[in-house]
């Protein structure tokens, strides 16, 4: 994680730095690499398997970036970074002032560092990377971000107090941005979180070896110094509902963002037996309960020997990935297109293969086989090829006949998307779409004056940066309804 | 925090939390539940709001000490101590309808949980007929109260100590031959005995509602560990129920399904008990 002598070394390195144009010839030629555990070393334990640049490496990535006037890179940022201002401030040896920039638009650097799909984003539309490799802006991002945790830097300029009460429902990266930004605009902010711990998917599925929980509770305690008060164990919806939040309990505005956290399944036979569970279960049963401390802990994980788990998004990258750390000894992972379609980061496919998972591309499961005692045995699959292009631009994938084959294992795990969470739904007025998602109009309002929705609720499942780009929206959205933004 | 503020104990096995929590009383509906956190290292277990006073701000959980953690809650949870977290209401309330008789079964750990649907039958003006089954005499609770609600009260004892000999099932034949009239059943308890008393109903078509009891992490529909099999289709106990049509639903596969864990939930006991000998 991060150490302090990251930022003792390499001062040096600034000051070699001559500031001429740079060129496409003139700058390094290779992107400065980023340090990483060894596999072999990793896979026993949850630490963070990447360490992050020092400062030599962080300041020799920014003499890298040509600070191009037409910067597509910031285009490509859902929120709008100003990506070459910020690395240059790096650049320059103002590392505050590069806090300053990535702050204005972002709540969290250290985070979006880790999680954001940079090579879809910023990183391809990157000039250099049309000839060399793209400037590593993520690995910069996330080193300015670390050092602002690790100095105490934070932007929240003096607040005036508006006298406006804004309730927000959930505390995953969508809450906690339109948290932040309510809070810093002079309103008393309330997060109510139904688990007992905040911060969404953060926290319960993303686990330690990829986002340290320091970094979350860091954000959190940020909104607990700007006035926020986070309610932990409050369904909302059941414990009072939004139109008591609006009517009885003196909320001027209200933000939904209660995610998309309900696991879907195939139906296909035996999916009833022991063994099998979905990676939101496996996931919050070991990041939020500490289930691999077992018996310890006191909740239970009965984790195979053999597992397998279906489909290959970040979801299903952590699932096999804590299953390896927890001491399985042969994960698989199932995918019915093949790597080039897979939603997951190429970060994570390349970890979780270096770390011994066994990837069955084309391959999809047909029938979940138990034994006598309703547990799982077998799990048949069948081999598939790519047809047609189907509705979302990828290949639709069609079963092989006479290739089916059984795969022997304990435990399958559902990895294949989420559907929208029912309960707000169930429990207040709020028009949703036909699949279960909220409608809002273009400022993130809903059917329901006053009450905005953002994140995955609204989207379906999404990205982290998304669901916060969504937050700061609804914000506005909100300054606006309130009157204290033009 | 929670505070604690009564405890009763009925049996060896059985006891009553009066846990201070006024939102909670204020919204809690028959037929819902909570997930407790007995401490910060504690699983989440689901319990059955039995009763709530919105005066007082309290709601009440009866609790079967069956397992690690509800034996741990047995031994440490007196009056005025706290459980760590106590979240809800969950599920979805228990639909009151509008029938003239009905008949409210309790086995088990489902005696207390029953109550509150019983009394917001007789409030809504059915009349209400209670069975409620225990091992015998000494271990009967709540007489008094569910004798309030109940137009008639039928008691069993494994043992015949009091009331019928036999089983709640024996119980609810009773109760059918005595008022061929009924319209609907609720039956809460352990799966085998609702799987009974659906079984006895079936043939007589009555409409049969049965409290799910399946494992539980969240509660809130985001981990689909509660998944159960009605009328053919996967439910999640949490945000679909815990309320289904006992006639559809899969009890042999929740059966199943509730000892996912047995391995586990042994060996979490057998560290526990060991290591409170040492205490003492
Ligand atoms: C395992 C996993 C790995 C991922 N990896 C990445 C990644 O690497 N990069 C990336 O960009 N994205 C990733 N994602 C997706 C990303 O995490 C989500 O898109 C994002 O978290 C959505 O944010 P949100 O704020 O909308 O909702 P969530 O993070 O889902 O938070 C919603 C919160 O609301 C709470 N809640 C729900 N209902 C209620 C209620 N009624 N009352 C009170 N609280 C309620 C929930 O408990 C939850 O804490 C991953 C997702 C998963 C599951
Ligand atoms: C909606 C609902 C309402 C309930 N209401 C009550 C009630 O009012 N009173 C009462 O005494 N019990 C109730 N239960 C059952 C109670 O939750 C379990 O007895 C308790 O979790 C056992 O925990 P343990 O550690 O003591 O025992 P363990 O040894 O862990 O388990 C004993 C048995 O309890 C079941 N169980 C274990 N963990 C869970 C879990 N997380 N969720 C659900 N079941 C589990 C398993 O079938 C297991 O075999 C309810 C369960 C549900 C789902
Ligand atoms: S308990 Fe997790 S979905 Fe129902």
């Amino acid at each position: 994680m991060m150490k302090n002598w990251l930022w003792k070394t390499g001062r040096s390195a600034i000051k070699s730095m001559t500031k001429v144009k740079k060129t496409i010839q003139t700058i390094p030629q290779k992107r400065t690499p980023m340090q990483e555990q060894d596999p072999i070393a990793r896979v026993n334990n949850f630490d963070e398997v990447t360490f992050g640049y020092n400062l030599e490496d962080a300041v020799n990535e920014s003499s890298r970036c040509l600070d191009c006037k037409k910067p597509l890179c910031i285009s490509g940022c859902p929120i709008s970074i100003n990506i070459p201002g910020f690395i240059r401030q790096i650049y320059e040896g103002n590392f505050k002032g590069a806090y300053d920039i990535l702050s204005e638009a972002s709540i969290s650097p250290a985070i979006c560092g880790r999680v954001c799909r940079q090579e879809d984003q910023c990183e391809i539309g990157c000039t250099v990377g049309k000839k060399l490799e793209p400037v590593a802006i993520g690995h910069l991002e996330r080193w300015v971000g670390d050092m602002a945790i690790e100095k105490g830097w934070s932007n929240s300029p003096g607040i005036k107090p508006r006298g406006f009460k804004v309730g927000v429902i959930g505390s995953g990266p969508s809450g906690l941005a339109c948290a932040a930004d309510m809070a810093k605009a002079g309103c008393d902010v309330t997060i109510y979180e139904a688990l007992h711990l905040p911060g969404g998917v953060l926290r319960y599925g993303i686990p330690e070896f990829r986002l340290p929980d320091m970094l979350i509770d860091a954000e959190i305690n940020k909104l607990k110094k700007m006035g926020v008060k986070i309610c932990c164990d409050t369904l909302v919806g059941r414990l009072f509902t939004i139109e008591q939040m609006l009517d009885e309990m003196g909320f001027n505005t209200v933000f939904i963002a209660t995610g998309a956290g309900y696991p879907k399944f195939m139906g296909i036979p035996g999916e009833f037996l022991n063994g099998v569970l979905s990676a939101n279960e496996f996931l919050t049963r070991c990041n939020l309960m500490n289930a691999g401390e077992f018996p310890v802990a006191d909740t239970p994980l009965r984790l195979g020997k053999k597992v397998v788990v279906i489909g290959a998004g970040n979801t299903a990258m952590d699932a096999t990935r804590v299953a390896l750390r927890l001491g399985s000894e042969k994960v698989y992972c199932l995918y019915r297109r093949s790597r080039t379609e897979s939603p997951a980061r190429s970060e994570e496919i390349r970890h979780a293969e270096e770390e011994g998972v066994c990837f069955c591309w084309l391959t999809s499961p047909v029938e979940i086989i138990g034994d006598e005692k309703g547990s799982v045995c077998t799990i048949r699959c069948t081999m598939m090829k790519l047809g047609e292009l189907d509705g979302s631009g990828r290949s639709r994938p069609v079963p092989i006949s006479d290739s089916e084959y059984e795969l022997e294992v304990d435990t399958v795990i559902y990895a294949i998307g989420t559907n929208a969470n029912p309960i707000i739904g169930q429990t207040c007025g709020v028009k949703l779409n036909k699949w279960g998602y909220i409608e809002t109009d273009e400022t993130l309002q809903t059917s329901i004056p006053g009450v905005f929705a953002g994140g995955d609720i609204v989207t379906g499942a999404a990205t982290v940066i998304l669901a916060m780009a969504a937050g700061r929206k609804a914000a506005s959205g909100m300054k606006r309804y309130l009157g204290i933004q033009p | 925090m929670h505070k604690i503020v009564a405890r009763e104990d009925f049996s060896d096995v059985t006891y009553l939390l009066e846990v201070e929590h006024p939102m909670l009383a204020k919204a809690a509906k028959p037929g819902q539940f909570v997930i407790v956190r007995h401490n910060e290292q504690s699983e989440r277990i689901p319990l059955t709001i039995a009763d709530f006073d919105r005066q007082k701000g309290t709601i009440t959980l009866v609790i079967q000490a069956v397992g690690k953690t509800t034996r741990q809650m047995q031994k440490d949870c007196v009056a005025g101590s706290s459980l760590a977290g106590v979240v809800g209401p969950m599920g979805v309330p228990s639909h009151i309808g509008d029938v003239k008789k009905i008949v409210c079964v309790g086995g088990g750990l489902g005696v207390a949980p029953v109550f509150p649907q019983l009394r917001s039958y007789k409030e809504k003006g059915a009349y209400a007929i209670g069975i409620v089954g225990f091992r015998n005499k000494d271990l009967i609770f709540w007489e008094d109260r569910f004798r309030r609600y109940c137009d008639d009260l039928i008691i069993c004892t494994d043992d015949g100590s009091s009331g019928v000999k036999g089983m709640v099932t024996d119980g609810l034949r009773i109760a059918f031959e005595k008022h061929p009239d009924i319209d609907e059943v609720v039956a809460i308890g352990p799966p085998v005995m609702m799987k009974s008393c659906a079984e006895i109903t079936r043939p007589l078509k009555v409409k049969t509602m049965v409290s799910l009891n399946p494992i539980m992490v969240d509660g809130t529909g985001m981990c689909g560990g509660c998944r159960v099999r009605v009328g053919g289709e996967m439910r999640f106990g949490c945000t679909d129920g815990p309320d289904f049509d006992g006639h559809l639903v899969d009890f042999d596969e929740l059966m199943i399904r509730l000892g996912r864990f047995r391995d586990d939930e042994k060996l979490a006991l057998e560290n526990w008990s060991q290591c409170n000998k040492k205490h003492d």
